[in-house]
């Protein structure tokens, strides 16, 4: 479905607005990877890694600067309306509702921006409003709904032309918890009960754990991981933490193979590799414990350590 | 080519519904256009009062340039005039979501808006005109009829082309609506005003370089029947819709470059 290889993409910048002082920088350089038909795959990097640019230029809205793209069987920058037509694309608060108009307007606007025929636009609505559970606001204007009013709205608008593939860049931000929930579920239902594949970029590392079955990791403009999320978490995760509390506080423990990472009263957090069971023990022989938990590291701290683990 | 001009009313009448979920701010948005305009013709008047006759023209001369210019300026900056919400798709990288849908780009930024208050200035523009047909002594033959019904489409044609070829300047200097403001207005202004009123040079740059002049002076003079003080061939006063679609290719082709630039640099 998505083909990418040594993808790159540079941005020329000029400093001031008369000088002629420019400076290129590499938003995206060498990027390799492909995705399967019906895969749900996450996009995940910190802010400025280049996702945003590598989704551009999936979608067709930028030109890369060298390298191969083929979406849908199609070429995105050369391609861009036959591509529309496929895809699907919602870009967190870039809104592509009618602010003035009530939600269903936007609906019958997209309706003949995308030459969908009146059935199938009926079978597709009827769909959204009751999995989205739209009918309560779909003659408000859109900008009186609340957030995740509006993402629901934003959701449908994406994919009533019944897109092969969906790209979402941060669906859930800013939603409450019930809000997360219900687009995730979602989600999850266009994906398994209809094929879609979506490539979805988040922060949100929520959506990870329950949606993807594989990641990509970009950073600094680099493809760092490709893989399955528990091939991640192994692959990151041979550090656990200690958590103890004592009788009294104490300064740090000192002892083998674990650093003391926080101390608050007479909590500790100990980092660690190997058996807990043996640490704790010895632990125990140095000052009296009173409570102690073991904590695996989720996700967020996974992603923290690829984060700040150094650049080859 | 029919369904695309469906879509567009249906998209452009989206706006009109929407701009009417303000209806009191749209009625004095009109009234005060409409107002306004005419202060703007009132300086003419005024001038007139002191000098019977400007470089030979007469005030219902004037009046007649002034009208048909303005009634084709302000229909075209309705249809594309609409660079205040391109600067904005602009900074905030709403384009982008013009790009992720199948229809083209040019056509979308027309269709996002119609702003009706700007028909106030429509309105101002053919009262004037009126006054000038009927102040005007003009010797109506087909010839004249005929150019009189061409001159408001190609107007229209032309000057939107040079709102297209404004809207294209902003992609490069993305906070610059006003920029592009200055240039679009500033060419208007200068229609409506007997072309040797102003300098040689700038004279040459009308004629020749800005096809503005283009829009009425040479029609006007036809349907006048004026000497043409430029002393340019009488053809050069019938070729004025092909002047227009000529402008109009090279705005389009202007446009497809900017939109060029866009998706290389990037928003």
């Amino acid at each position: 479905m998505i083909e990418v290889d040594g993808l790159r993409k540079e941005f020329t910048l000029r400093d001031g607005r008369f000088r002629r002082s420019r400076r290129t920088v590499e938003a995206v350089r060498d990027i390799s990877f492909s995705v399967e038909p019906g895969e749900l795959v996450g996009y995940l990097g910190p802010n400025g890694a280049g996702k945003s640019t590598t989704v551009k230029m999936l979608i067709g809205i930028l030109v890369p600067t060298s390298g191969h793209v083929r979406v849908a069987g199609l070429e995105p920058s050369r391609q861009r309306i036959e591509l529309a037509r496929r895809l699907g694309a919602m870009f967190g608060q870039r809104i592509q509702l009618w602010w003035d108009l009530p939600l269903i307007e936007s609906f019958e606007l997209l309706r003949h921006i995308y030459r969908i025929p009146a059935d199938r636009y009926k079978q597709s609505l009827a769909r959204f409003r009751d999995v989205l559970d739209l009918d309560p606001f779909l003659r408000t204007p859109v900008r009186q709904l609340s957030l995740g009013q509006r993402i629901r709205g934003e959701l449908t608008a994406a994919m009533l032309h019944e897109p092969e593939l969906l790209f979402l860049d941060e669906p859930t931000i800013g939603l409450d918890v019930v809000a997360k929930q219900r687009v995730r579920a979602f989600l999850q239902e266009i994906n398994t009960e209809r094929g879609v594949t979506v490539l979805l970029t988040t922060h949100d590392l929520g959506d990870i754990e329950r949606l993807c079955e594989r990641l990509l990791v970009i950073d600094h403009g680099s493809l760092i991981w490709d893989g399955g999320l528990s091939e991640l978490k192994q692959r990151y995760s041979g550090e656990r933490t200690l958590i103890v509390d004592l009788e009294e506080p104490a300064p740090p423990l000192q002892l083998d193979g674990a650093t003391v990472e926080r101390v608050d009263g007479v909590r500790q957090w100990l980092r660690f590799r190997g058996s807990a069971a043996e640490l704790t023990a010895r632990a125990a022989a140095t000052l009296p414990l009173v409570d102690l938990q073991v904590k695996e590291p989720d996700i967020e701290e996974i992603v923290r350590r690829i984060y700040e683990a150094p650049k080859p | 080519m029919a369904e695309s001009l469906v879509v567009y009313w249906r998209l452009a009448g989206a706006n009109i519904r929407a701009q009417m979920q303000y209806r009191v701010s749209f009625v004095i948005d009109v009234t005060a256009t409409f107002l306004i305009s005419f202060l703007d013709f009132l300086a003419v008047l005024i001038l007139f009062h002191n000098v019977p006759r400007l470089a030979g023209w007469s005030v219902h001369e004037v009046a007649f340039l002034y009208g048909t210019s303005a009634v084709a300026f302000a229909l075209a900056e309705l249809l594309v005039g609409h660079s205040e919400q391109l600067a904005l798709r602009l900074r905030t990288g709403t384009f982008d979501v013009l790009l992720a849908r199948p229809r083209g780009t040019l056509y979308q930024v027309a269709a996002s808006d119609l702003p009706l208050r700007r028909l106030g200035r429509a309105l101002q523009g053919a009262v004037v005109f009126v006054y000038a047909l009927a102040g005007a002594h003009i010797d109506w033959t087909a010839g004249r009829i005929a150019m009189l019904v061409a001159m408001v489409p190609t107007g229209i044609l032309l000057f939107a082309s040079m709102w297209i070829v404004a809207l294209c300047l902003l992609f490069w200097t993305v906070d610059g609506s006003e920029f592009s403001n200055a240039f679009t207005y500033g060419g208007q202004t200068m229609t409506q005003y007997p072309i040797d009123i102003y300098g040689q040079w700038l004279r040459r740059f009308l004629a020749y370089l800005v096809p503005t002049a283009f829009v009425c002076y040479f029609p006007a003079l036809y349907i006048l029947d004026k000497e043409d003080p430029l002393g340019l061939p009488r053809i050069v006063q019938f070729i004025a819709p092909f002047v227009a679609l000529a402008s109009a290719v090279v705005a389009g082709l202007l446009w497809r470059s900017a939109v060029r630039h866009y998706r290389g640099a990037g928003g």
